[in-house]
Formats: structure tokens, sequence, C-alpha cells
């Protein structure tokens, strides 16, 4: 493979609050090609979202803090620059959709003004060329009539017409990363179907690297080329879709995919995952996933399982598939 | 299986009103028609987008809103004539849980006060046996009896959810409205409310009106389904029969939306042009017919109505 767009390797970003320090983002190490789509999935507070903004370095500050690793761009290490450079790589070559498109636009301002300022930062456009411009990019997400939307404000589109012109924004330099934070999960289903379609348009005409963060597994089938597994800041899974699903290696991620109802038949009863998601101020010694996991053993309440690989492009952290420890590589348990 | 509820082209019209006198023009067709009966000891799935009436239609059952039009029958007996004292038992019969746990319960009362509350207003207990009540309805959710001097803010979503459902079946309901029970909580909590609610149907006889966007988790509780399209049911049946063939074209949509997570599953993509129309102004006819893939001349100007199509209702003219 050539070199990836962002390569991320071993990030720690850390929260302190009242409760004590919460390591958000424990040790996440990915990579992410030209055109290829990455799933990051887990439960709330499982680090995703934090893991994206430590990208951008956009942790809330003063409580988070990005305590160590290397986020590489295109051979650039981020977290080695300055603020004034990051300002010119944030909307230029790393673009984020977030989750609730009201809080991306400016109630006060018509969908063109905010359009012509991403436009004209980016390709330094005035007059004609600007409107020109920021009307074929709203063409481009598939917004009947542009020229007209110009003029609209956010309050006058609909939920999906308002994810579109995020999305216009965020393709307008074009970015080399996309980042999307839970893009569709406002939307309805008929128009989430549309806004994925037209995500992956995007993604082939740009070659976009695409970090896709979402708990729909559904969605990481349809759209993900790899998928990685959070849970309580680390990645705990990753591997090639179909490969994961298919054959997951951790039990939270086997756990995970058989608790979800399928579409079918009435199912005598979902496999559920037993106990609380776990608080992160107060995480147990060893695995984290160790008190909800069925195949715990004695090793996994004490020590940190490291990083193996179960196949080339398919890691997981659990002493199950450690080499020389509890079970043979590559062996389920009972 | 005799009927539990049986609704029958219910209708519920808003009035918009605008300016200084507040003169009404225009109506928001938020119900318009709809018909279903939900057996006891059953779910009935009410599934569709936002905006299409599920919620008005869980208000109007729930008693929460009058119908403009329409009749709402509990265990035979009109709920809208219904004098006081009947209405109060029929709403002790007939309770809602909704989605968010961290909005429904009040942060200041303890569990056990939450619990115990319709018991209060409802029932002359005294405290002994109310104490006995509330411990028996948190065991009945798995909740440990400590779990009743503790402030909601003490739990985790599931567990809040937990409370919530305690609180609805504390009088012995024959029916639960679930709005959405489980959207607000975390993927690896679901399986164990959705099992929960599923345990309690089967101990408790009660029926569900289970309303959610997961199709997933529909065709999983529900044993039938209604699909709703700007206020109208367009397709209801047996839940595998719907979820599995769905005939009219805005479910077959809908379901090819609800992405799998199996991939050798065959499935075929139907991706639907444009957005649901205002209720203000639904397109004449069939009011799906702007989006159909399918739609023919008279779809324009003719509304189908909902006709029996071997073992489900459909409404389209196609069938």
């Amino acid at each position: 493979m050539s070199r990836p767009v962002v390569d991320v390797r071993d990030l720690h970003t850390h929260l302190v609050t009242r409760w004590g320090t919460v390591k958000a983002v424990d040790g996440v190490s990915f990579s992410v090609g030209e055109g290829e789509t990455l799933g990051l999935v887990g439960e709330s507070g499982s680090g995703k979202s934090m893991t994206c903004l430590s990208l951008l370095r956009l942790v809330p500050r003063p409580a988070a803090r990005i305590l160590g690793g290397q986020v590489w761009l295109d051979g650039e290490d981020l977290l080695a620059k300055s603020e004034a450079e990051m300002r010119k790589i944030r909307g230029r070559r790393i673009a984020m959709i977030l989750q609730d498109p009201m809080s991306s636009l400016n109630p006060v301002f018509s969908i063109g003004m905010q359009m012509r300022e991403a436009v004209a930062l980016y390709h330094g456009l005035r007059g004609r060329g600007l409107a020109a411009r920021a009307a074929e990019l709203l063409a481009a997400v598939r917004i009947p009539s542009p020229a007209e939307r110009l003029r609209a404000f956010p309050h006058q589109l609909s939920g999906g017409m308002r994810q579109r012109v995020v999305g216009a924004m965020a393709i307008a330099a074009p970015p080399r990363l996309l980042i999307a934070d839970e893009p569709t999960t406002s939307l309805d289903l008929t128009i989430q179907a549309q806004y994925l379609g037209l995500l992956e348009e995007l993604q082939e005409r740009h070659r976009l690297a695409l970090v896709f963060v979402t708990h729909n597994l559904g969605i990481v089938a349809r759209i993900c080329d790899r998928v990685a597994v959070m849970y309580a800041g680390r990645i705990v899974e990753m591997g090639p879709v179909r490969r994961l699903f298919t054959r997951p290696a951790h039990p939270y991620s086997r756990a995970l995919l058989e608790s979800i109802p399928r579409l079918g038949a009435r199912a005598a009863r979902l496999t559920a995952i037993e106990g609380q998601p776990p608080d992160l101020a107060r995480l147990p010694a060893g695995c984290a996933f160790a008190p909800r996991c069925p195949s715990v053993m004695d090793r996994c309440r004490v020590e940190t399982p490291p990083e193996t690989v179960v196949e080339a492009g398919h890691v997981t952290r659990c002493w199950l598939e450690a080499p020389g420890a509890g079970a043979p590589a590559g062996g389920r348990p009972a | 299986m005799s009927a539990l509820l049986e609704v029958e082209a219910l209708t519920k019209h808003f009035p918009v009103r605008r300016g200084l006198l507040g003169r009404a023009t225009g109506l928001v067709r938020a119900v318009d028609g709809v018909s279903f009966t939900i057996d006891a000891g059953t779910t009935l799935g009410l599934v569709g987008e936002s905006g299409c009436g599920k919620t008005t239609t869980s208000k109007l059952v729930l008693g929460l809103e009058r119908p403009t039009a329409g009749a709402i029958r509990f265990q035979g007996e009109n709920v809208l004539a219904l004098d006081r004292a009947q209405l109060r038992r029929y709403r002790r019969a007939v309770q809602a849980v909704f989605q968010d746990p961290y909005a429904s319960l009040d942060p200041r009362m303890r569990v056990g006060a939450i619990v115990a509350e319709p018991l209060v207003i409802n029932e002359r207990l005294d405290r002994a046996a109310r104490r006995r009540r509330v411990l028996e309805l948190l065991d009945l959710v798995s909740l440990p009896a400590r779990a009743a001097d503790l402030f909601p803010h003490e739990f985790s979503g599931g567990q809040r959810q937990r409370v919530a459902i305690a609180r609805a079946l504390a009088l012995s309901p024959r029916l639960v409205v679930l709005d959405e029970p489980v959207s607000a909580l975390d993927v690896s909590i679901r399986a164990q409310i959705l099992n929960l609610l599923r345990d309690l149907q089967q101990r408790l006889g009660v029926s569900y009106l289970f309303i959610a966007h997961d199709l997933g988790a529909v065709a999983h509780m529900s044993h039938t389904i209604a699909v709703m399209y700007l206020g109208q049911i367009v397709e209801w049946g047996p839940a595998d029969v719907v979820a599995r063939e769905p005939r009219h074209p805005y479910t077959q949509a809908l379901f090819a939306a609800a992405l799998p997570i199996d991939f050798d599953t065959p499935r075929e993509e139907v991706v639907l042009s444009g957005e649901v129309p205002s209720p203000l102004r639904p397109p004449a006819g069939c009011r799906f017919h702007p989006r159909c893939p399918h739609a023919m001349a008279r779809c324009a100007s003719e509304e189908p109505p909902l006709r029996p199509h071997a073992t489900r209702q459909v409404a389209c003219h196609l069938y």
C-alpha cells in the first residue's frame, strides 16, 4: 500500500475532571489510505469523538490534553505544529462533519454567506467566480436549484438538506482527510440512505481518506473498508469489515454483533452484554472489558492485553488471542 | 385472541394559526384515518420517519390528545365516551415508557418514590404494602432492592430505563406504549432492555405499542407491524411477513435502508429520491407517489385504500 493519508501512532488524550484523570484516548493507533473508509465504532464514552478531535487538535481545553503520540498527515506530524499552522490545516486538509448540522451552521447568516466564506478562504476567489463556485458545490451535494438555495437561511432547509450543506462546505477545499462523526444519526432512514450514497460519491471523486464515526454497525457494513472497535479509550479490535463481522476475535466485538436484532423472524432472545458500560474515571486494572466478558480469565483482571495480530491486517487486544497465553493464537473460546 | 385495543379511522388535525387574531390558515394532517388493532399480550410495532404521525397516534391512544375524528375502543368500550371515573381507569390500564430516561425521571425523587408515585395517586395502600409493591416491581425489572433509596443520577441509562419500566408497570397496565424505549441507550445495553420487555410481556401478558425507528428492534419485538407515511398506514401485517417481504414501495425502501449487519443476505438497494412532503399540504392521490419508483398515472389522482393482500393489508395501486 502507498503511504497512508493519515497515520495515528500511540495517541494519548487525557481529561482532567473533578473525579480524576480520564484516559479518554489511551494508546490509539490506526492509519487510513487514499480513498479508504475506516469505521470507528464504540459506545458513548469509548473515545471515538475524542480521537477525532485529537486529530484536529480541537480537544476541549483546558480539561483535555494530548499527552503523547503522533498524528502524521501526508508525512507531517500534526502534534508538532504550531497553532497558526494547524489553523491552515483545519478545513483545508482535514474537514469534519458533525452529527447535528445546526451546530455547524450559523442560524443568522444565509447559506450563501457561509459557503462563500469557506470557498474564499480556501481558493482565494472573489465576486462572481466565488458565487459560482459556491453554487457548484451545492450542486455537487445534489441540492436542487442551488443558486436559489444560497439565499436561504439554515432554518428554511430540512435536516437532510442542512447536512448536505455541511457536506458541501467540508469538501470545498477539497480536504485529504474527512472525518464524519455520526453524520446521519439525526437523519431519517430513507434520507440516511441518500446521504451515505452521496458521501461515497464525494469520496470517490476526491479520493478522500474517510474516518466514519458511528455506533450503527449496519452503516459500517454498508460503507466501510475497515473497522476499528473502541472500548474505554482503546482500539480493542481492528480489521477488514467483512473479516471482523464474520470472525470477530475480541469478545466485545463478538458480543456487540450478537446483541443486535436482525431483520427476519422474531428470534427467541437477544444475546445481551451483561453489566454496564465502564466508568472511565474508575477503570479496572487489566482489560477494561474483563468485568463484562463471558470468557474472562484471571490474567485479564491484572494485565492489560497487548495488541496481537490475528491475521495480516486484523489485530486485537485480548489475552485469548495473545501468543502463548490462554488459548492458542486464533483459537476461539468455548 | 380478542382485540385489546381497536383504533378506527383515527384522525387528528392540528390547525396552524397565524397573525394577531390567531386565524387558522391551514391544517396539519398529523394522523389521517388510521385503523389498527392490538390483541391482548401482543406487540404492534409502529414504524415510519419523523413527522409521519407515530407519536401523535401514541398520544391519542394515551388520551393525551383528543382526536378530530375516529374511534378508540379499549376492551370493547369507546374510550372517547368515557366519564371521568372511567377515564381514570383507562389511564391506569394504559401506561407509557419514553425515549429518554434522563428526562422522564424526576432527579430530586428517590427511585422508590418514583416507582411508588402511581400507587400513591391511584391506590390506597399503607406504607408497608406500598414498599412491598415497590420492591416487587424493582425485582421484576432486575434492580436490587437498595435501588429504592438511590437517586436517578446514581444509575446508568439502561438502569434508569428499568426504573421507568417499573413505574409504568406499577398499576398492572394492560397496554404499555413504548416510544423509542432503547434509542437513547448505549448499543451494548439495548439487548438487555429488549429482552427484559419481552420477558415481562410473557410473564404479565401485557400488550405493547412499540414505536421505534430501529427496524431490526421492531421486527424482533413485534407480532404485527404497521408502517406509517404522512399520517396514514400504508402497510400492516404480521411482523415477519412485513419485514421479510415488504409489498408497499415505501416499506420496501424503508426496510432496504435499514442496513443489515450480515453480508450474505441478498438485498436490494432502493434509494428514494426527494424528501417527505409537508403534512400541511400532502400530495393528492397516493401521498407517496412523488417519491415512488413505481408511480403510475392513477397514483397522482386516486388515493389507494388499505386493502387485504394475502395475510397483510397494503394501500397501493400495484396490488
